[in-house]
């Protein structure tokens, strides 16, 4: 661009042009207003500062701090610093009250359940499902039939200690063996007996099952723990065979298999790993799903 | 200065507006204006009233802590947002019926950035004098008296600019106490932010954007030009009477030989008055906020050299062209487009009014548990849960009987609740609380309904008042 070049005015404004013409349209050259050009020189000063107060720019082996070495992990662990503090007062009251107190109090109540259910979203959802319904070895934690004990004391118990977790000594164990591989039962006995549990829940055995047969194997093999009429054993874990509550499911051929490879589930003893008032907070929680007792 | 470099600077430096005062009718208008909507501003979070002793007393508060929002009689929770969307809507359309009726008269009267930048332009004249000796001391030396005058200046707008934040505040928590604890140093420190930034914003927005913030920063001038018609009432300069413009002494002698020369006399007067800069005897534009100071301001000259007032009017589009052409003028403030804006409102405004009369101050929501939707029992029955939310909006301590319609044989229980009532669970609610609770509704399996729709009534024990919800009943 020569420098005695005028610059082309435009008839009609007035205004000079940037000498750009399209199809014979030319582009006014409107200058930016003085306030706009100051607030884009600022933002670009307060880019830099950005630049410098915080982490910005990768370098090969790591990235500039910035000089107030902030981080968002470091935020994270204030923010849930913050939060414990704002919870103190609440879950101070919740490891003073008694199972039973929490669930007469609505405030606590309803604490506990949200506490709970965070605890229960993050530890017990990968086996027992995101409303605790469990599936086939997991047990539904809304239904009302449990293995180790419904109410808030019982499930508190089975929460902190787990279920066949060696490496807890007061955790339950229990086992059912597995007549089929251990060649205690031979295939028609366990057919017979298979029949006689389902119709202990009210099911309509299948055509030609001998229940008087099934009954006796039954009260010489299982009643030891199922008790002879098949109602179970909390003590033992043992299930209660007169509900319509399957955890291995009920159709004859799951029943079978069952006896066939006995054995049971395993729970972690999350007294390891939770502190108490969250697994107190647990209890509630999973009580209050529907089930407890 | 940039002659001999080719283009133009970088920036252009805004032309200082330097409005001078008029005096007139529509001037009047908009001090009385000024008054009333700044009064309301400043004092109305200090009204009182009594809900009750749980209840705020303050008569508009938004309390953010509890997500209420108080209006008078009227008490909004944060499930019924939609009375803010249908005020808004409100809003919105009074703003199109005003655009239908008279252009942009929101921007000129009532708009806070108009309002706020008068109040500060009359500081700026009490101060420092009126256009023409604001120009001169601006290009003058710096004198002590100039200093002086320009620090009582600033000191004011940051007197008012800091009022206004702090007024702003008080909408948000009790007012009589916020002011306390701000005199004391004990407010929290959100509210000195708050008041901060007010501060900051009124007096640069004020004070220095003016009409810079109409022009550039506003939206609605881009709105309003779609919205506006050729029958709306807006500031005009009647060209058909005023050109072709002559000095008045010119004009006096080609009246004498009998020719007719415009009525404007080119004496400027509408520009200096105008607030934003504009020249309306270019036509409607984009910088005008018809506020109908340059009316005033041309009325004045045309009284002093004794000619008909009204040259610039508020006038239509459509008169204009009637004039031209030897027609009388017509005005027609009930056209399709107000009648449909009016109808609109009355509509919006009736569904809201009646929502707000038939608004219980208890109510019921539920929330069917979704993973497992619905669970077998040991006994083979089949049960659902839901979480059930009950509102009490009185100022008193309820107690709800939570009931079910349509199944009969079914068994209902809460969780945590004990009490009941005919067998149906009993629940206490405080005073203006939300309490949740986990409902079971169990039901044999041979009692299985054909239809599953299950319909939960709360009753307040009490009053009787009934409020309910309906959702499905889940069975396999
Ligand atoms: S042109 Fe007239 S009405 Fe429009 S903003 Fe200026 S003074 Fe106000
Ligand atoms: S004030 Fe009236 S007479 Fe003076 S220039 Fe404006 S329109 Fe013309």
């Amino acid at each position: 661009m020569s420098a005695e070049k005028r610059p082309e005015i435009d008839a009609l404004t007035g205004t000079a042009t940037t000498g750009h013409d399209w199809d014979g349209i030319k582009e006014l050259n409107t200058p930016l207003p003085r306030w706009w050009l100051i607030t884009f020189y600022a933002c670009i000063v307060w880019a830099i500062g950005y630049w410098i107060a915080y982490p910005a720019w990768p370098l090969v082996t790591g990235f500039t701090k910035g000089v107030f070495h902030w981080n968002s992990r470091a935020s994270v662990s204030d923010d849930l610093k913050e939060l414990t503090a704002m919870r103190a007062t609440m879950n101070e009251k919740l490891a003073a009250a008694s199972l039973a107190e929490i669930e007469r109090a609505p405030e606590l109540l309803s604490f506990a359940r949200a506490e709970g259910g965070a605890a229960f979203a993050i530890n017990c959802v990968p086996c027992h499902g995101a409303g605790g319904q469990g599936s086939k070895g997991y047990p539904n934690l809304n239904a009302d039939r449990w293995l180790w004990g419904g109410t808030l004391e019982a499930i508190q118990t089975t929460i902190a200690h787990g279920v066949r977790w060696d490496a807890d000594r007061d955790t339950h164990t229990s086992l059912m063996p597995s007549f089929g591989h251990d060649s205690l039962l031979n295939g028609p006995d366990m057919s017979d007996v298979a029949d006689y549990v389902r119709s202990l829940s009210g099911n309509t055995p299948e055509e030609g099952a001998d229940l008087a047969a099934g009954q006796s194997i039954f009260i010489q093999n299982c009643a030891p723990c199922h008790g002879e009429d098949g109602r179970g054993n909390i003590e033992l874990g043992a299930p209660n065979l007169r509900t319509q509550v399957w955890l291995y499911g009920g159709s004859k051929a799951d029943i079978m298999d069952r006896i066939q490879n006995g054995g049971g589930g395993v729970m972690p003893a999350w007294a390891s790993r939770l502190d108490p008032t969250t697994i107190k907070a647990l209890a509630v929680f999973v009580h209050s799903l529907g089930g407890g007792k | 200065m940039h002659e001999e470099v080719p283009g133009l600077p970088l920036y252009a430096a805004a032309a200082k507006v330097y409005p001078q005062s008029a005096h007139g009718v529509y001037r009047r208008i908009k001090w009385i204006l000024l008054v009333v909507t700044l009064c309301i501003y400043y004092l109305l979070p200090f009204v009182r009233w009594n809900r009750g002793p749980s209840e705020p007393a303050q008569a508009v508060l938004v309390d953010l802590t509890h997500r209420k929002f108080y209006f008078f009689f009227i008490e909004i929770w944060p499930q019924e947002v939609y009375y803010l969307t249908g005020l808004l809507i409100l809003a919105a359309l009074s703003l199109f019926l005003m655009n239908a009726l008279a252009g942009r008269v929101w921007c000129g009267y009532l708009c806070p950035q108009t309002i706020w930048t008068d109040l500060f332009l009359a500081t700026e004249r009490w101060t420092e004098g009126d256009r023409r000796e604001r120009m001169l001391k601006d290009t003058g030396p710096w004198t002590i008296a100039r200093v002086k005058e320009k620090t009582l200046k600033h000191f004011i707008w940051l007197m008012i600019a800091w009022w206004t934040g702090g007024a702003w505040v008080n909408y948000f928590t009790d007012a009589p106490t916020l002011v306390h604890d701000l005199a004391m140093f004990q407010a929290p420190v959100v509210a000195y932010v708050w008041i901060g930034i007010l501060t900051f914003t009124t007096y640069v927005l004020a004070g220095f954007m003016r009409e810079q913030v109409c022009l550039f920063m506003c939206p609605w001038p881009r709105i309003q030009a779609a919205l506006t018609d050729e029958n709306a009432l807006n500031v005009m300069y009647r060209y058909d009477r005023g050109e072709p413009r002559t000095s008045f002494k010119k004009s006096a002698a080609l009246r004498v030989k009998g020719e007719h020369p415009g009525d404007c006399i080119d004496c400027g007067q509408c520009i200096a008055v105008c607030p934003t800069g504009v020249d309306i005897r270019d036509g409607s534009c984009l910088g005008c906020i018809q506020c109908g100071l340059c009316i005033d301001a041309c009325d004045t000259v045309m009284k002093k050299i004794g000619r008909q007032p009204r040259l610039i009017a508020y006038d239509t589009d459509v008169n204009v062209a009637r004039r031209l052409s030897g027609k009388a003028n017509v005005y027609k403030p009930i056209r399709s487009r107000t009648i449909l804006y009016a109808v609109l409102i009355a509509g919006v405004g009736l569904v809201m009014l009646s929502a707000l009369a038939e608004r219980k101050n208890m109510s019921v929501s539920v929330m069917h548990d979704r993973n497992p939707m619905f669970v077998r029992t040991a006994d083979g029955s089949i049960r659902n849960a839901w979480t059930i939310h009950i509102a009490n909006r009185a100022s008193n301590s309820r107690q709800f009987m939570i009931k079910t319609e349509s199944f009969d044989a079914a068994h209902v229980e809460a969780i945590g609740v004990s009490s009941a009532a005919d067998g149906w669970p009993v629940v206490e609610v405080g005073p203006d609380q939300i309490r949740e609770v986990r409902v079971l509704v169990t039901v044999h399996a041979a009692h299985l309904p054909s239809k599953q729709s299950l319909r939960f009534e709360i009753v307040d024990l009490e009053s009787g008042e009934k409020a309910s919800a309906t959702d499905n009943f889940v069975a396999p």
